[in-house]
């Protein structure tokens, strides 16, 4: 999942060859800069949580539902952000959307993520949808999919750490940790502690070959 | 993954646990108001069943459906092969209604491995004579790691007929795979000749075997493919190595009692066995349907299919 995000494999022609592995971050890969820090994501999260808070009236009927891998700690994180401001719990659970991909047939079958939907279900509140990366809308245009079939959501949202454009679909986020204009050509990794045992968002020079997300 | 899907034994154990772990994100899809999944939509799966059954075929049918696929049924009987066409000529015929994936049931042992060398598309095994049917040892193994939560290390006894059983063959070779370590318990006129290569160990005493069995899989005394006497009366048999009440109770607590079905009630389980909470029977055929669409999704789902 999300291979988009962290750009794709395959060395360029005449290109240094460089195959980014999206789990275990390389030591000395070429030009890597940070560009989000541990602090700063931790500020991005608790100014969503409250931009969140003010357009949903208090987060009263939200349910956030992360897009695996990265999406559901991001999700998690924000409940827990609502619950300390908001003094009561906001429910968060994860959402796959592998089956819903428009890719599929590109790539040898992939395992699935988890999807869980917490017990309330989702009918009639606003879903916040959390990723990390916002790249082509592809993966977002998924989960509306995905999201369609298992309930009717009174309004859908969208929450994503970065933005880094170049969509191909008509579709924006309504709160970003941080607007990154990139080149198709860089590549953006979102580490996590939960899944990565780090925070940290990084921006590098890749022979990426585009694919959806 | 293989293209095709013949044999338990061409799984790895990543392979194997693969598909494991998906059926068990697909069972959710169960529990949904809507049960469907567009994964395979416009892709045709073809089910060619030359033997009659009835949950098999269903079961295939189900998957495929709530994955979208177009399912077309095909059965031997009241088809152009009751006129005398080969199994080549059906094949031909499927592939030129491009069949992404033909599922096989037939009554002799092979068919599926040479159907698999006419279609372009993928060939998946719903049990071929007394060869083989391995989605009937992945959708077992799932409910036991349900029950139990692991395979690893389970003792896993296999009663009855293993002599016709397709399903013990599968089972003995995917559990063997997954760690678990199989003992076979039957009559020796009801074990293949060939039974020592197999990775498992076998016994004839079940009532010393069921101590320290985590599961006890009962299988169908195939009366229809028995040419000779195998056991002098269904009776005999039925006491020595069927399951009733008094042997359940020698299984550890935990132990579950398994059957691929159709059962021979009175035969090689006791009604009060088949229908106690320690039976997954009813189990089974529900994760027969989610490992059946983890089978379709991974075979036809990426770019491995055509």
């Amino acid at each position: 999942m999300h291979a988009a995000n962290q750009g794709e494999r395959g060395p360029r022609p005449g290109g240094p060859r460089l195959t980014p592995r999206r789990d275990a971050p390389r030591r000395g890969e070429e030009q890597r800069k940070t560009v989000l820090e541990p602090a700063e994501i931790r500020r991005a999260l608790t100014r969503i949580a409250h931009e969140i808070l003010e357009r949903t009236n208090g987060a009263a009927d939200v349910v956030l539902l992360g897009i695996p891998t990265r999406g559901v700690p991001l999700a998690q994180r924000l409940a827990e952000r609502l619950e300390q401001v908001e003094g009561r719990p906001v429910p968060a659970g994860s959402l796959d959307i592998t089956m819903y991909r428009d890719d599929l047939r590109l790539r040898p079958a992939r395992a699935l993520g988890h999807t869980e939907v917490p017990t309330a279900g989702i009918d009639g509140r606003i879903v916040v949808l959390v990723d990390d990366v916002l790249y082509s809308g592809r993966t977002v245009r998924a989960a509306l999919d995905a999201l369609g079939e298992l309930g009717r959501p009174r309004a859908v949202q969208l929450a994503v750490l970065i933005d880094r454009g170049h969509r191909e679909l008509p579709i924006r986020a309504d709160y970003v940790g941080k607007n990154l204009p990139t080149s198709q050509r860089e590549m953006v990794r979102v580490l996590l502690t939960e899944v990565d045992g780090e925070d940290a968002v990084l921006l590098s020079a890749s022979p990426a070959e585009r694919e959806g997300s | 993954m293989n293209r095709h899907l013949i044999s338990a034994g061409d799984l790895s154990l990543d392979d194997a646990l693969l598909i494991l772990d998906t059926a068990d994100e697909l069972d959710l899809v169960a529990e949904r108001p809507v049960k469907k999944l567009p994964t395979l939509r416009g892709r045709t799966v073809v089910n060619l069943f030359y033997e009659d059954s009835t949950r098999t075929r269903i079961s295939f049918e189900a998957a495929a459906k709530r994955l979208s696929a177009d399912v077309i049924n095909f059965s031997a009987r009241g088809s152009s092969v009751a006129k005398g066409e080969s199994l080549k000529d059906t094949a031909l015929t499927l592939e030129a209604m491009g069949a992404d994936a033909v599922v096989i049931r037939h009554g002799a042992s092979g068919a599926p491995q040479r159907l698999a060398g006419w279609v372009r598309g993928s060939v998946v095994n719903a049990g071929d004579g007394a060869h083989e049917h391995p989605t009937q040892a992945l959708l077992d193994a799932f409910t036991m790691r349900r029950r139990l939560g692991r395979l690893d290390g389970l003792h896993v006894l296999i009663v009855g007929d293993v002599l016709h059983s397709r399903v013990a063959r599968s089972n003995v070779l995917l559990l063997s795979t997954l760690g678990a370590e199989v003992t076979l318990v039957a009559p020796p006129t009801l074990l293949p000749v060939a039974v020592g290569g197999w990775p498992c160990s076998v016994g004839y005493d079940l009532d010393a075997a069921l101590p320290k069995a985590d599961v006890v899989m009962m299988l169908r005394v195939q009366q229809e493919r028995m040419n000779a006497a195998y056991f002098p009366t269904v009776r005999e048999y039925s006491r020595r190595y069927g399951l009733d009440a008094d042997r359940m109770a020698l299984l550890p607590e935990h132990g579950i009692v398994m059957h691929p079905g159709p059962m021979n009630r009175g035969v090689e389980i006791a009604a009060e066995v088949a229908d106690s909470v320690r039976s997954t029977i009813v189990e089974q055929v529900a994760n027969g349907v989610s490992v059946r669409m983890a089978v379709l999704y991974l075979l036809l789902g990426g770019s491995g299919g055509r």
